[in-house]
């Protein structure tokens, strides 16, 4: 490959956390005009690799040289001036400011800002990206797909020579998805480096060059896209022959019939406040289903309204054929429910509190405000499931928040499964976190199945879904549009489902 | 030689563990004031056993003088702890609910006799716990605007603050009322024969009694999870309102015990100046043990230790005979050296340092 080409290189980086080898001698090459993607596991060093090179953590060794030239690079500000830019998963501008306000924020020369020459030029920009949205508008009210554009087109005004995207994609839409990579192939042409890190498989295919993997801190190689089939990327990224994910199957033999048997959850026109039409749902023992749908499609309105997590305002709720009322999250936990909500930053981790603390919480709280766990034995908690889930931490104490996205799900996971649930809703509990992570969940859901336990299963990916579901439900619009199972369980005809229009 | 190296090390990331601790601050801010005394006039730390005016043996001392002086601030340190853990706001009406508090003691043991009765009309006990009632029903009042009306917290306590003393003038009519039973002045000074000031006890049962409650109940898990993460709080169960409500109830409870010593220890009340300004160290008690005013993680050992480091601090003034005017400038130059020392990314820096210093010195110790 040819050397004039290289943008960036990085060479024999290490960097270690007390305890941890983040990452080991690593080299990383990035060319002009090449869309790059640096895969891993949970852990891997995809995060810190993209830190150290932002400046936001210095390394303990090795060299950044940019355009063959030795550069240091101590503070996002300094990687910024040397041409390096970065779009988070997290949109990090200002949603009460104006589109084009975002662009220039912090850019201003001297005290003075020239309001309309700021507009026109950020419109010439937009335009020329062909981004739908007005320089005058606040950022807030686009959707985060153009939010992210917009992060985009302020990296590109800065005349970055490198562009990381880390996991841009994890928050849109197919739609949104493919505006994104049309964006980000006119950067290619435009000379641009771009390293795009994230967890699908498909995106990378569809849109990369180069793939760069790591795995425990190490660089296993970097590779054109052409040389490297999907299972092998899997496999590298995993460390082992995979035994093919496809081992994985649906023990849906009694799928549909379910006979008289008594639902273990039923309801009957349950309405939220959320705006969800009402809609009728049951799972029996042993049952895998799941909700499906585009992004926006009521999904998690539906479960959350199950739970109690939403306010409802009409319906009736049947747990083992009784009629209960819930109220509130405590009620459905109460009557053995849990539900593993969609935002895990949100909804799911309490950030400051330890390992420990987080799965045992939800039990606790089952248990009463007078009836702590005594010390031993929330650790003999955390530790059970810490192994039996093989959550990565350095010890009970430490903070979730100081785990990794893939870490702090299964901590998050292990606090529901520490309650027994009868039903366990896990609402985008793949979302973020890596192939290996994702198929152990999806394995563990079938293992709670076959136990006898009931499992509400929602994920953006549909093969996912096929994979674990015995029966799909599907939305569009806020409104429940089909059920589908047994031989209707394929990709088109959940596609066509959702789509709308005839079967 | 490796021994002593690795010696050396695991001294110096011991060290640098307890820089990170949260009860480092407060414990390191006492041991400066300590130092500071043991060099300018050891006589500092004398305690001598003497007599008060009625002739029975009391400990007297600075140092008997500080954990006197401190009991109220500590007691309030419990509840404005809990309070900025679960809203992540303080409560700025403490001073002026002590003076309700205080009011109302008095208020109920004048009955009907008029301000300066010759005995008490009602036992200090039933008047203690009107107080409570009374306290609580503020703190409920203040919880509720903070967790129901969501209104920051100083804006909502701000009200309180505001009108707290004018209510507990109105409460005895603006008169002052003196109590002249010395059994009333037992709370806040001395019990004939025990030389022991009477507050420190009381602040040492708060003390056991907040221990208890944490540890025999979820109160600090729950407190510290809505603190943290009200959405995920209320998904596992929870119910974030409830828990800040009774955070500024158990405030209004603090109020009270701290109300009933501060009135007894003078007998009487001045409105507009009794308690005046606790709040402000009850606030910094808690910001000196390192607790994030924004709430969450806390750590209530460590709060109660910076009500004793302020106390000590002021008593150290005193005794240099800084006027009393100029008090507050000298303690703010203190707190800024405090508060900066406690502030993360300095204390990251100290211990970036220790790692530096600690394997030299293993090295020449070889």
């Amino acid at each position: 490959m040819g050397n004039e080409n290289v943008v960036l290189k990085m060479r024999g980086i290490c960097k270690y956390f007390p305890g941890v080898k983040a990452l080991q001698n690593v080299d990383f090459t990035l060319r002009k005009g090449e869309i790059h993607a640096l895969m891993g596991e949970n852990g891997a060093g995809k995060s810190t690799l993209i830190k150290v090179l932002t400046g936001v953590y210095p390394k303990d060794d090795g060299q950044i040289f940019i355009d063959d030239k030795a550069v240091v690079i101590r503070s996002p500000q300094e990687a910024q001036n040397s041409g390096i830019s970065t779009v988070y998963q997290e949109i990090t501008l200002c949603p009460n400011l104006t589109v084009a306000e975002n662009m220039y924020i912090g850019r201003e020369k001297g005290i003075g800002v020239s309001w309309g020459k700021m507009n026109a030029s950020a419109k010439k920009l937009l335009d020329s990206l062909e981004i739908p949205a007005v320089p005058t508008q606040q950022l807030g009210s686009c959707s985060i797909a153009v939010q992210q554009m917009v992060a985009i087109a302020r990296a590109v005004d800065m005349e970055c020579k490198v562009l990381i995207l880390d996991e841009p994609t994890s928050s849109l839409d197919e739609q949104e998805v493919q505006k994104l990579f049309k964006l980000m192939r006119e950067l290619r042409e435009k000379g641009v480096g771009i390293i795009f890190v994230t967890h699908f498989l498909e995106q990378v295919y569809e849109v990369c060059d180069t793939i760069t993997v790591l795995r425990d801190g190490q660089l296993v190689g970097e590779y054109p896209i052409a040389e490297l089939p999907r299972v092998q990327l899997v496999s590298k990224m995993l460390g082992k022959e995979l035994d093919d994910l496809s081992d994985i199957k649906r023990h849906d033999e009694e799928a549909a019939s379910h006979g008289d048997k008594v639902a273990v959850l039923e309801v009957k026109q349950l309405k939220s406040t959320t705006g969800v039409a009402p809609f009728d749902f049951e799972i029996f023992e042993g049952e895998v289903n799941g909700f499906t749908g585009l992004l926006g499609s009521g999904r998690s309105e539906c479960v959350r309204a199950i739970f109690g997590a939403d306010k409802t305002s009409g319906g009736e709720v049947y747990i083992g054929g009784k009629k209960f009322k819930i109220n509130k999250p405590l009620d459905a936990m109460k009557h053995g429910v849990g539900y593993l909500a969609e935002d895990r930053k949100r909804d799911g981790i309490i950030g400051d509190l330890s390992v420990r603390d987080n799965i045992i919480l939800a039990l606790q709280v089952m248990n009463g405000f007078f009836r702590p766990f005594s010390r031993a034995k929330a650790e003999a908690f955390a530790d059970e499931y810490i192994k039996l889930l093989q959550i990565k931490t350095a010890s009970t104490n430490t903070p979730i928040k100081a785990l990794s996205g893939g870490n702090q799900q299964k901590v998050i996971l292990a606090r529901w499964l520490l309650t027994n649930p009868l039903y366990l809703i896990l609402d985008e509990p793949t979302r973020g976190i890596d192939v290996g992570t994702k198929v152990e969940i999806q394995k563990l859901v079938l293992r709670l199945a076959e136990e006898g336990k009931s499992v509400t299963f929602i994920s953006s990916e549909i093969d996912e879904m096929l994979r674990t579901c015995s029966r799909l439900i599907v939305m569009r619009d806020r409104k429940v549009v089909g059920e589908l199972t047994g031989d209707e369980l394929t990709q088109n005809h959940i596609m066509a489902t959702i789509a709308g229009g005839d079967k | 030689m490796a021994k002593n190296l690795k010696n050396g090390k695991s001294i110096g990331s011991m060290l640098i563990g307890l820089f990170r601790q949260q009860i480092f601050i407060p414990i390191a801010a006492l041991m400066i004031l300590v130092i500071f005394n043991l060099i300018a006039d050891p006589s500092f730390f004398k305690i001598t056993m003497g007599q008060n005016n009625a002739g029975d043996p009391i400990l007297s001392g600075y140092l008997v003088t500080i954990l006197n002086n401190a009991s109220e601030l500590a007691i309030l340190a419990i509840g404005m702890t809990l309070v900025t853990a679960a809203s992540g706001g303080q409560d700025i009406s403490v001073g002026a609910t002590i003076a309700i508090a205080g009011s109302v003691i008095l208020r109920i043991l004048c009955g009907a006799a008029g301000p300066r009765p010759e005995t008490m009309q009602a036992p200090i006990f039933v008047a203690f716990l009107v107080a409570c009632v009374v306290t609580m029903l503020f703190g409920a009042f203040n919880g509720a605007l903070v967790a129901y009306f969501k209104i920051q917290p100083m804006v909502a306590t701000l009200i309180m603050f505001t009108a707290g003393r004018s209510i507990a003038a109105w409460i005895n009519n603006n008169q002052l009322p003196v109590i002249k039973d010395v059994s009333f002045g037992y709370f806040g000074n001395y019990i004939p024969g025990i030389p022991v000031p009477t507050p420190v006890f009381i602040a040492i049962l708060c003390m056991i009694i907040i221990a208890l409650v944490l540890k025999f109940t979820n109160l600090g898990l729950y407190v510290q999870a809505v603190g943290i993460n009200s959405h995920s709080s209320r998904l596992n169960g929870l119910n974030p309102e409830l828990i800040k409500f009774v955070t500024y109830v158990i405030m209004g409870l603090c109020v009270a015990v701290a109300g009933l010593i501060k009135v007894s220890r003078i007998s009487t009340i001045n409105y507009s100046v009794i308690a005046k300004d606790i709040e402000m160290d009850a606030i910094l008690a808690v910001a000196l043990g390192g607790n994030a005013l924004g709430g969450g993680k806390f750590s209530m050992t460590a709060s109660i230790l910076g009500a004793y480091v302020i106390q000590f601090l002021t008593t150290t003034l005193y005794k240099f005979e800084v006027p009393s005017d100029a008090l507050p400038a000298y303690k703010a130059i203190v707190v800024i050296i405090l508060v900066v020392m406690s502030a993360p990314i300095v204390r990251e820096k100290m211990g970036k340092l220790w790692k530096k210093i600690a394997p030299k010195k293993a090295v020449k110790e070889a």
